[in-house]
């Protein structure tokens, strides 16, 4: 029988070294021992409303709902959040759990830098050191949020082992936690990672849900018909998800990057072309060879462009309770534009996702039915290299 | 009694770590060879793994070398089952759980038992996720180590005391890799595990010098070398065997005095 800690059916776990186990033991007591702490729960809603701007909006768009002339569309806009994405949601719950535990020092690994960015504030404001590791094709390709982290009094660390990407800056940064470990924390950006990692994100996280659920039973009377967000990691899309879970009503719909398709190899859809395998600390689907070599995905969205998802994700897979479906580059790039023109809101690419697969389903549900789509992030760090796709240089 | 204590019956034991397939197998069997006949007692054999959470820079770039020169997982085994023929020390391999777990870990362990392995090190599988691969390791008679870092406090005695094989003691907080000093108080964590296991204690990350070697043979029964071995191997390519052969020996007398 294999250990029940931090399972989701077969997934998760903790297969970390040695040397990082007292160190995810100890985090996992005190987030025991804080999460119905009135007093710490008093602390981070004041910082998730005063300092964040929580609740964020649920946005109704009409616009595009008569346009695609189907389901009516909201849009969560997490968009609106400081430093611009959900990041911050997790990362103030993080740094106000590490600084009671007596920590100094914050540790993160970036994609497409919004994380590296929602830790570097959040550092600031409370008077921690922090350092980010960042795939090195990812800070060119995320240049501005580099300086946005530098600009916060963040050392930005660029990873050059491997593919340079996320999944290298999740690697270096695990490799930096367990060679300091007593004054540092690493704040994990995503859902997965050893236990407790993906519960306690997604506790974090689950405000966004929780929001979805009050301000549509407000608006409309009732539940949505179906809830999408874009998978990486898949932070944003169990906030979005998790409080729907029991309503078995709700169609939860995780969109991956496809990349150039999932029929080839520059993908990161791990659901739809991954297997079981077990890495950064916990057990569930990966891109990988048949001999467990780690696949280096593919995704215009430096975001995404992961090779693993998180545990509770494979586990909603598993049991069909949610959809994980593929968006290539072309579809993603064509709804940042789409969304951009319909109803003046740039969304990040990687929120982009979710919105094009809405420009799908929602013309073929009727118009009674309603979708909501998170929109993670906004999408001011991706004109640059949305440009260059287009084949234009907006730096010429 | 685990054939892997047979390392440890001449004295202290020297434990050399080598990435298979860096530059390439016949390299890595000439190492291998070259390292025995110069006294090494037991071989651990890294299967490269694409992403090695658990190592520094060298044996990270001895792994993506070996991979891409195209090692595999069934390459490997073949070429254990070649250096089988002469190698007698014990031969344990250290890998990552993906690696076996996406073999099929039945698969994997019963090919092991069948090419003459002796034991599996698993850095990314703590003690709270060995029963992942423990019933499957005891069922083909493979040794599953255990690890014990300078952070493991309160948890030595309940690892100690389940360990098989050999226990593997991580001298340094962080990854693999050569260190100029060595801080942590080893003498007390040995002296623990000591009190709650009857099998030999190695240390191992951080050693490189003879002087080292010789400081850890007095504290434990072993001593582990993997990364000075697999910088010979990134400096010299095909020529590291003759190299390696020397560099073992003088580690073995460090370990005498």
């Amino acid at each position: 029988m294999t250990n029940q800690k931090g399972r989701f059916g077969i997934h998760g776990g903790q297969y970390i070294p040695e040397t990082l186990m007292n160190a995810v033991i100890e985090l996992e007591e005190a987030y025991d021992h804080y999460k119905d702490d009135p007093e710490f729960n008093r602390e981070l809603t004041e910082l998730l409303n005063e300092y964040a701007g929580r609740p964020s909006r649920l946005y109704y768009a009409e616009k595009m709902t008569k346009d695609l002339g189907g389901a009516k569309i909201y849009l969560k806009r997490e968009d609106l959040n400081h430093t611009g994405a959900h990041k911050i949601n997790n990362v103030l719950g993080q740094a106000l759990l590490a600084k009671k535990m007596g920590k100094t020092r914050l540790i993160a690994e970036t994609g497409a830098g919004q994380h590296g960015v929602a830790t570097a504030t959040a550092a600031a404001l409370m008077g921690m050191e922090c350092v980010v590791f960042m795939g090195e094709e990812d800070t060119i390709r995320q240049a501005l949020n580099v300086y946005r982290m530098r600009l916060l009094g963040a050392e930005v660390i660029p990873v050059k082992t491997g593919t340079a990407t996320l999944k290298d800056a999740v690697s270096e940064a695990m490799r930096e936690w367990t060679s300091r470990i007593s004054d540092t924390h690493y704040c994990l950006g995503s859902v997965m990672g050893p236990h407790p990692f993906p519960t306690i994100v997604r506790d974090f996280q689950a405000v966004i849900s929780k929001e979805i659920k009050e301000q549509l039973l407000a608006k409309e009377g009732r539940l949505p018909d179906a809830v999408l967000a874009c998978v990486g990691g898949g932070s944003n899309a169990i906030g979005s998800f998790y409080h729907f879970i029991e309503d078995a009503g709700v169609r939860l719909i995780g969109c991956e990057a496809a990349g150039r398709g999932i029929d080839t190899f520059e993908t990161a859809a791990t659901v739809n072309t991954g297997s079981v395998g077990i890495f950064h600390g916990m057990k569930s689907y990966f891109c990988q060879d048949k001999y467990g070599q780690i696949a280096p995905v593919y995704s215009i969205s430096a975001g995404l462009d992961y090779p693993g998802v998180g545990p509770e994700h494979a586990y909603l897979h598993d049991l069909g309770r949610a959809e994980y479906v593929p968006v290539t580059d072309d579809e993603a790039v064509d709804a940042f534009e789409y969304l951009a023109r319909t109803e003046g809101i740039i969304p990040a690419i990687e929120s982009a996702h979710a919105v094009a697969y809405a420009l799908k389903l929602a013309p073929v549900m009727d118009k009674e039915q309603i979708i909501v789509i998170t929109i993670s992030g906004r999408g001011d760090k991706d004109c640059a290299a949305i440009a260059r796709y287009r084949g234009e240089d907006i730096y010429e | 009694m685990s054939n892997i204590s047979k390392a440890f019956e001449n004295g202290k034991a020297f434990i050399a770590f080598l990435t298979c397939g860096d530059p390439d197998l016949a390299t890595t069997g000439a190492a291998v060879r070259a390292a025995v006949e110069n006294g090494a007692d037991l071989i651990e054999l890294g299967i490269p793994f694409s992403d090695p959470t658990a190592e520094g820079p060298v044996i990270q770039g001895a792994n993506l070398r070996a991979l891409k020169g195209g090692v595999t997982t069934d390459k490997i085994f073949d070429f254990v089952r070649e250096l089988r023929r002469d190698v007698k020390v014990p031969l344990v391999f250290m890998t990552y759980a993906n690696v076996v777990f996406s073999y099929g870990a039945e698969k994997f362990l019963s090919t092991c038992r069948k090419i003459g392995m002796d034991g599996l090190i698993l850095p990314d599988v703590p003690f709270e996720e060995k029963e992942e691969f423990l019933p499957l390791c005891r069922k083909y008679g493979i040794d599953l180590i255990s690890l014990i870092a300078p952070t493991s406090e309160g948890r030595i005695a309940r690892i100690a005391s389940e360990a098989e094989g050999f226990l593997y003691i991580v001298s340094s907080l962080g990854v693999t890799g050569a260190r100029s000093e060595i801080k942590t108080d080893l003498n007390s964590i040995v002296s623990v595990a000591r009190q709650n296991t009857k099998i030999p204690c190695a240390i191992g990350f951080g050693i490189s010098t003879p002087g080292q070697a010789g400081e850890m043979a007095k504290l434990a029964d072993g001593v582990i070398v993997g990364s000075a071995i697999v910088k010979l191997l990134e400096q010299y390519g095909k020529d590291a065997p003759g190299h390696v052969g020397e560099y073992v020996k003088a580690m073995k007398e460090g370990m005498r005095k």
